[in-house]
């Protein structure tokens, strides 16, 4: 495959990590260091910014308004995004907009009068309730919320778990068990508003992303109406699994970001700080860890840019997006454990970057299904689906 | 696990601070009815963690603030806005100078 870079491709490039370098390192100098957010007057003045530019709303489809990025190219500008303390989780401080709930593109003209557009117009929030206490990896069979019909209304009960935004959103996508099917065919999605009665946010969940919650969702008995329902009865498995697949490659990208800017703050450490008598770059021990941090950066960007690719040609990609997911979490992980290594007492401190991008990456091999779940959905696409 | 601060309340006052080890955490001051006047955070900018976010309140609030009761969590972030949940399930609001805040803060119905 050919990973050079178009002509348009290098300068979206170069201006994503001129703004990065320009307008985000000088202000987050002066942020906590797990801060989650600009102060409002620098938000507001970078979201102008991007809009002038032509980036704002990178997701959205480009018949809503959007600027209509190719895979490849919203990756590459995923991985300059995320070069920054925040960059893992929180790339730029959202100043390039979001799309929302991808699903919602799917959503009835009445559904996207009454939620998406709103959303797209930054006057709305969504979150997406899917995972359950009764697990994650394997939503299908784990979800245990139920969906009962009453007349013109769904009665929803249970609870949800890891849900971000839900504290914020004003409306939630909930997929909850609605026949007796105890697989995929058996889930319903559905929108609904989180003012209803019967929708309660329970608790934070506090985790290793010191700067961001999730929050524990429940349900009691709470009624919606059947024209909320977000396509066919049953059918919401499907609708979740297709935001699964497709987020991989943007997520396995924003994990490249850190990796890279640590081993560039790395090779500038060791070429200057000295030990024995001679700077740590001397050293063969330091020289190999920055030696095996190329290697990793270098693997996983081939990994993310084959799956886009593959994606913008229409070709199938679900083997080559959840190997990119793979390699990437787990390699840039490995690459800021010897950026702190190499950087020794420094590295651990929140003077630098590092620590935070240590604890966050260590969720990314977690989140968006872990690297076992990765594993299986490549064994299965390898060995043939009769392997199962 | 409780999610409130339920820790014993210390008073506030210069010696009390000194005695404080200098770690990040998250923290109540409150006047003596009680009335709690800041929720906030001792982070990792604050350069000696606790000691220095509540020398600020003490300087903020003056003769006012009387007490104080703290937790140590280098979760101080999440933690920060739990409470600023909490406080504003209780009392409706945040406390008058936190206002600002409250645009940003997220909804809570704990049980």
């Amino acid at each position: 495959m050919d990973f050079s870079l178009n002509e348009e491709q290098q300068l979206i490039v170069e201006t994503t990590r001129r703004f990065v370098q320009s307008e985000i390192l000088p202000l987050e100098d002066h942020l906590d260091p797990d801060a989650g957010s600009l102060e409002p007057a620098d938000q507001d003045r970078l979201v102008a910014m991007t809009k002038s530019m032509g980036f704002y709303g990178l997701d959205i489809p480009e018949e809503y308004g959007g600027p209509g990025l190719d895979t490849t190219t919203r990756a590459l500008m995923a991985i300059e995004m995320s070069q920054h303390r925040a960059g893992l989780y929180n790339p730029c401080y959202g100043v390039f907009g979001g799309a929302g709930l991808a699903q919602l593109y799917e959503a009835t003209d009445a559904q996207k009068e009454r939620w998406l557009y709103p959303t797209l117009r930054g006057e709305k929030k969504g979150c997406f309730a899917l995972t359950e206490p009764s697990g994650g990896s394997d939503p299908a069979r784990a979800i245990q919320t139920r969906g009962i019909k009453d007349g013109g209304e769904w009665v929803l009960s249970g609870s949800k778990l890891y849900i971000s935004g839900a504290d914020k959103a004003d409306y939630a996508l909930i997929f909850a068990r609605t026949s007796d099917d105890p697989g995929r065919n058996g889930v319903t999605a559905f929108i609904v508003d989180t003012d209803t009665p019967g929708f309660y946010v329970r608790r934070v969940v506090h985790t290793l992303r010191a700067t961001h919650y999730a929050t524990e969702l429940q349900f009691d008995e709470m009624r919606v109406p059947e024209e909320n329902i977000l396509g066919e009865v049953n059918g919401g498995f499907a609708i979740a699994n297709d935001r699964l697949s497709r987020q991989r490659i943007p997520y396995a990208a924003g994990c490249i970001g850190p990796a890279i800017r640590a081993q560039e703050m790395s090779i500038d450490w060791a070429k200057n700080r000295e030990t024995f008598g001679s700077p740590l770059a001397e050293k063969q021990a330091i020289q190999w860890m920055i030696v095996d941090n190329e290697i990793d950066i270098r693997h996983s960007r081939y990994c993310v840019l084959e799956a886009a690719q593959k994606a913008d040609s229409g070709e199938r990609f679900r083997t080559e997006a959840a190997m990119a997911k793979l390699v990437a979490t787990e390699a840039s992980s490995r690459v800021i454990d010897r950026c702190i290594q190499i950087h020794g007492g420094v590295g651990v401190t929140k003077d630098l970057p590092l620590e935070r991008w240590y604890r966050e990456l260590r969720i990314r091999r977690v989140g968006e299904g872990p690297s076992e779940v990765q594993r299986l959905i490549m064994a299965r696409d390898i060995l043939g689906g009769s392997f199962k | 696990m409780g999610i409130r601060l339920e820790k014993a309340w210390m008073d506030l006052n210069a010696a009390t601070i000194a005695s404080l080890p200098a770690q990040l955490g998250v923290y109540q001051v409150a006047d003596s009815q009680g009335t709690v006047l800041s929720v906030g955070y001792a982070g990792a900018r604050h350069l000696f963690g606790i000691r220095s976010a509540l020398e600020e309140e003490l300087h903020l609030h003056g003769d006012r603030a009387t007490k104080f009761r703290f937790e140590f969590t280098s979760n101080y972030r999440s933690r920060w806005d739990e409470l600023l949940m909490l406080h504003l399930y209780d009392h409706g609001q945040l406390p008058s100078h936190q206002q600002a805040e409250q645009s940003r803060v997220g909804r809570l119905s704990p049980n």
